[in-house]
């Protein structure tokens, strides 16, 4: 599956928030678009998922122009968005067509994968908001997407359970091979996950700068090469003292 | 072998223990509600036995209570019962059955809201009460005239509530079956509705409400069976324990079917993340 961005603008009430923006993405890669907030990222990744329509340029997955939302792609919000009327087990299939046994069994594997096991029938107020992205990251793989995209998917979580996640999705990614586009406004998330992370930066946003991390995972969080991107990252945005 | 027997004896003690804790906060929940009525009844009884108001004005509980039985046993209450539930339901249904259609349109269709709710709203500002002679002289006293008159209170409720909860639906949840690419119908079946459950049933609940007071409305302006009849029996047989045993019914029936209503509500909202108060 590849993605291939080009001169994509969008403007919100007569302001550009990007402007001109062309990105491919190879089959298995997983590209992280990092900046400060305004840049225009998250407008960016709502594009790319067909949610927004109104932009100008062309995206293509696999050779296809698309328009609207395609059915290989899925999306990991910022929050879970789960249905409150739905156990974790209904949320989880929320998304499948098919018949009865076979949806239960698929569920069963991603409800186990994503460590939910014995919280099948719980309703979403009964989770604390690590378990209810955790139903929200199994609700979006259990279609197999082949491109997924994530709005700062750990933004809302604390330290611990952010790491854990962001191995499970590295999990995932070992086992599917899935296209991943990680919207972050953390440095570390986007060095620990990503091969590419793109940098963007003022409004209307466009890419400053592209930085591809060559180290195979598992990573290190704490490895000196990281402290140099970090650094590079951090000037290119302006932070450095 | 001593010791783990000492320890099952005080696991069951825990459980019956919890039990009983169940069973004592329900049983302090009815206690707790009983004080005023049981001290209101025995204040009343008092008062009219020692004879400080008068039994033409404000009959003793007891006389009440034998007034009742009297009716009961004559088999004429269950049939004033009967009918005035009968006019109750009929007008529940029919007027939430409408209020649905024109909620739904209303909710998913600009154009139908541009059409019917200016409209909507200007009946709703008409004192619903004033429709009764209306609706008498087209309808005549029958069973039809009173059902409709039911079923306006009920309307305005139900469909102000669904509504406002089909226009309040989340975004970001229609934005998840976006995803999934949810035909509209899907959208609709899926998302919306059970997102607007809960203000549907406040509606429900507020429109049984007025449907009981339209009911009352309904049968004094002219009705030969009822418990609205029973008060205008009792005014023109200057019996008022007839009319507050018709009043006590009221209360009784009204309260229960309202209580049916909460039953359903807490059924189906189960899911929801409600406020919880200390005791």
């Amino acid at each position: 599956m590849t993605l291939v961005l080009e001169n994509i603008s969008r403007r919100f009430a007569d302001v550009d928030v990007i402007k001109d923006i062309s990105l491919s993405v190879e089959k298995g890669e997983i590209v992280g678009l990092l900046g400060t907030s305004g840049c225009g990222k998250s407008t960016l990744l709502r594009a790319i998922s067909g949610l927004d329509q109104d932009y100008r340029g062309t995206i293509a997955i696999n050779g296809q122009v698309i328009q609207g939302v395609h059915a290989t792609t899925g999306f990991i919000f910022q929050e879970p968005r789960l249905l409150p009327w739905l156990t974790v087990q209904d949320n989880i299939t929320f998304g499948i067509k098919g018949k009865q046994q076979a949806v239960f069994d698929r569920a069963k594997r991603f409800i186990e994968y994503v460590g939910l096991t014995g919280k099948e029938n719980l309703y979403p107020r009964q989770l604390s908001g690590g378990m209810a992205q955790r139903v929200a990251i199994a609700r979006a793989l259990v279609t197999s997407p082949e491109i997924l995209l994530l709005d700062e998917p750990f933004s809302a979580l604390d330290a611990f359970t952010k790491m854990q996640l962001q191995d499970l999705l590295l999990e995932i990614w070992e086992k599917y091979q899935t296209t991943m586009v990680l919207v972050t406004h953390d440095i570390d998330e986007a060095l620990y996950l990503c091969d590419r992370i793109v940098v963007l930066r003022d409004q209307p946003g466009r890419i400053i700068k592209t930085i591809r991390v060559e180290q195979q995972h598992p990573r290190n969080r704490g490895s000196v090469e990281f402290a140099h991107y970090k650094t590079d990252i951090l000037n290119q945005l302006d932070f450095s003292q | 072998m001593a010791k783990t027997n000492t320890e099952i004896k005080a696991r069951y003690a825990m459980k019956v223990s919890a039990d009983h804790k169940k069973i004592w906060s329900s049983f302090e929940r009815l206690l707790l509600g009983s004080i005023l009525p049981i001290a209101l009844i025995i204040t009343w009884e008092i008062v009219s036995q020692l004879g400080w108001v008068e039994s033409y004005q404000l009959p003793a509980p007891t006389a009440i209570l034998a007034r009742l039985t009297e009716l009961a046993s004559s088999g004429e209450l269950t049939q004033h019962i009967y009918i005035t539930v009968y006019r109750v339901f009929a007008g529940f249904l029919l007027g939430t059955g409408i209020a649905v259609i024109f909620a739904l349109l209303v909710g998913f269709l600009k154009k139908a809201e541009y059409v019917f709710d200016p409209i909507i709203q200007a009946f709703r500002s008409i004192p619903s009460l004033a429709w009764v002679p209306l609706f008498i002289l087209w309808m005549g006293i029958g069973e039809s005239s009173k059902i409709t008159m039911i079923a306006v209170g009920v309307f305005f409720p139900v469909y102000l509530n669904l509504v406002s909860g089909i226009l309040t639906v989340d975004r970001k949840l229609i934005e998840v079956g976006r995803m999934y690419q949810l035909s509209l119908f899907q959208q609709i079946y899926r998302i919306i509705l059970p997102a607007t459950l809960p203000s549907f049933l406040v509606g429900l609940r507020s429109g049984l409400g007025l449907g009981w007071m339209f009911v009352v409305a309904a049968e004094l302006m002219g009705a030969s069976q009822g418990l609205g009849y029973l008060l205008v029996l009792g005014q023109n047989t200057l019996a008022p324990e007839t009319i507050l045993a018709s009043i006590i019914l009221f209360a009784i029936i009204g309260k229960l079917s309202d209580w049916l209503l909460k039953v359903l509500e807490s059924r189906l909202l189960r899911w929801q993340d409600r406020f919880e108060r200390g005791s």
